[in-house]
């Protein structure tokens, strides 16, 4: 899922058939909640241009939205004076703005060095059976996880480190995997 | 060394560390007072500042080792900068695979971190600071910004710090998931809101930095350094450590095979069998294979290499690797060496930034060309074709030291553990690669170098 410039989109299926700027629809039109809106304000306090403010700004459109659709990505764009272009390229050149739908739980595997020497792509592979065969970044037919695979998560003493939505997991083993995944409700 | 106290984890352990109310009662925020409070009688000056932290020896914690007070000094002057201002960015997008020592300061001791870089502010005339944080660390963030929040209430931050006549802001900017942007001027071009391309130096951001202005980039566990060497003095510092050119305490990060990996402190320059001791030694009591000494762009040593090193810059370099984050990577015995550098190519190839030919092609091929090694595929040839083409992306060819990165361990790990490599291909019933194609892609690898020059 990490990646710069130099990734395809490869963990993320059913995206981007091509459209205006590559990015799916949501099919709906889109604005800021009063709260959103609120917390946007206060960001634009914070730096010397408008600009600067784009990638907590798609952040704050994510935690609204849940994924960056063609709408998110043109209405950002609106409110910051930037073209939808602009943003999208920075939209797809960080690997943490999904370009899809994502399941409630979103279990990310660490499979860098340290978590590669302690078993983590084991790990990563039986997760995705146990979740019913799921392909690197499909969600479950229920929605409720996509299972991808990321790169150090700055845990590498707690290998395999995994991390799901926002919340840190330590040395998720083939062992107590079942028993992880039972607890994601 | 017996006698060493830790510094940077002092307070990582205790109860409600996070709180400004147990960092004060800690002795928290005494510099930041003094100084301010300095200022106005002349006792503390920006430059005396600067002079203490030059002084004290300190280094640059993120990996390269720069002296911190000298980085400090490329900052041109009031009279040259004009009315622009200087900014502070502290670097806090550990992502180095291997890498965790800032994360436990930011979630154990934000506050240590920001009185860092209020002392750095004060000595570089800065009026916002950013903590650059990187996306994944979405607790950091939180912890951080509460942090910064009770720093205002408590009248440390903002207009008129503390009577001083001093402003200053700061502000923590998420990420979202890029290993390059840790390269400071990535780090920069993100900050302003664009993908994270490393800029072609000179300028350098000390003179153009972000928003074309006079910019410091520092790590986290530096700026946490700076807050202690203002509380204690140079001389303190500067007697922890093994010389004069490796001072102060250090934070070791310890993973792979051993029996207690985590974050060690140590002074600067403990030996790596020493720092081995104190992680509760080999997994399972198995036998060292290797260590990549300093994240995983660090070239890899062998057992026999790296036991008696003493883990500092000039140590490390010394035996033809590098401290870098101080990332300790152990490898054991069972360690497979050709899928361990399989998986390292894995991630520089996908976080190759795109901008330079030799580094956006060459990573995803060296990555390529290994993972038919270990699938079985490869043949002979290939071993020294991977070392061919990663001998031609490096050499300075590249607008960052990425490519450097990338290719570190490959051009390590084949020489040192030749026999592994060969094995797969030897056994491999497949033609692999057809020597042709492969001939092909390194010599287009060096013709777009060449290009790359003129960049
Ligand atoms: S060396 Fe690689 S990461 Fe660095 S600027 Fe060039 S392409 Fe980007
Ligand atoms: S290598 Fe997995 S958390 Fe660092």
């Amino acid at each position: 899922m990490s990646g710069g410039a130099n990734t395809p989109v490869e963990t993320l299926p059913g995206q981007p058939p091509v459209g205006e700027h590559g990015a799916l629809s949501c099919g709906k039109e889109l604005s800021f909640s009063p709260g959103a809106e609120a917390r946007f304000a206060r960001l634009l306090t914070r730096y010397p241009t408008k600009q600067a403010a784009l990638l907590p700004t798609l952040w704050i459109a994510q935690e609204e939205w849940g994924w960056i659709s063609r709408e998110a990505v043109d209405y950002v764009a609106t409110r910051l004076g930037l073209s939808s272009a602009f943003v999208w390229g920075v939209v797809t050149f960080y690997t943490m703005y999904n370009r899809a739908p994502v399941g409630r739980h979103l279990i990310q595997v660490c499979t860098s060095i340290s978590c590669h020497l302690n078993g983590a792509e084991e790990v990563f592979h039986a997760c995705r059976k146990k979740l019913g065969d799921l392909k690197p970044g499909q969600t479950s037919a229920d929605g409720k996880f996509t299972v991808v695979e990321v790169e150090c998560l700055a845990q590498c003493d707690k290998a395999p480190a995994v991390m799901v939505n926002g919340d840190d997991h330590a040395r998720i083993t083939l062992e107590n995997l079942d028993a992880f995944l039972s607890e994601l409700k | 060394m017996s006698d060493f106290q830790p510094v940077l984890s002092a307070r990582l352990g205790k109860k409600n560390s996070c709180a400004l109310a147990t960092y004060v009662a800690d002795g928290g925020y005494a510099s930041w007072k003094k100084v301010l409070a300095g200022s106005k009688t002349g006792e503390w000056t920006p430059a005396k500042v600067t002079d203490v932290v030059k002084a004290s020896g300190l280094r640059g914690r993120g990996g390269a080792g720069f002296p911190t007070g000298m980085k400090w000094t490329f900052v041109p002057p009031k009279e040259k900068r004009g009315a622009k201002p200087v900014y502070l960015l502290c670097n806090a997008d550990e992502s180095e695979p291997g890498t965790f020592k800032d994360r436990i300061l930011i979630e154990k001791d934000p506050h240590q971190i920001l009185e860092g870089m209020m002392l750095a502010s004060f000595a570089l005339d800065v009026k916002h600071a950013y903590i650059y944080i990187r996306g994944e660390m979405v607790h950091g963030a939180e912890i951080l910004n509460a942090a910064i929040d009770e720093a205002y209430a408590a009248g440390l931050l903002g207009k008129n710090v503390l009577g001083s006549g001093m402003d200053l802001d700061l502000t923590v900017h998420r990420g979202a998931g890029a290993y390059i942007c840790g390269e400071e001027t990535a780090l920069i071009e993100s900050l302003e809101g664009k993908r994270g391309h490393p800029r072609i130096k000179p300028p350098f951001p000390a003179v153009s930095g972000v928003w074309n202005a006079p910019t410091v980039v520092n790590n986290v566990e530096t700026l946490c350094c700076v807050k202690h060497i203002l509380d204690r003095g140079a001389d303190w510092f500067k007697g922890i450590g093994r010389n004069e050119r490796n001072t102060g305490p250090k934070l070791y990060c310890v993973s792979g095979h051993v029996e207690k990996p985590g974050v060690y402190e140590a002074p600067m320059g403990i030996p790596f069998k020493d720092l081995l001791a104190m992680c509760g030694g080999m997994k399972g009591g198995r036998k060292l294979k290797a260590v990549i000494p300093g994240g995983s762009s660090a070239p890899m040593l062998t057992a026999a290499e790296i036991i008696d090193v003493p883990l500092d810059f000039d140590g490390v370099a010394a035996a033809k690797s590098m401290l870098g984050s101080a990332a300790i990577i152990v490898m054991d015995e069972t360690t497979d060496m050709p899928k361990a550098v399989t998986n390292i190519a894995k991630f520089y190839a996908h976080e190759s930034c795109g901008q330079c030919t030799p580094c956006r092609e060459g990573t995803p091929w060296l990555h390529k060309m290994l993972k038919r090694i270990v699938a079985g595929q490869g043949k002979k040839a290939d071993v020294e074709m991977l070392l061919q083409v990663a001998g031609q992306m490096g050499n300075g060819m590249t607008i960052c030291v990425f490519a450097d990165a990338a290719i570190a361990p490959v051009l390590s790990a084949i020489p040192k553990f030749r026999e592994e490599f060969e094995a797969y291909v030897t056994k491999s019933a497949s033609p692999g690669f057809d020597q042709p194609a492969a001939a092909g892609i390194t010599s287009k690898v060096a013709e777009r170098t060449a290009e790359g020059m003129h960049s």
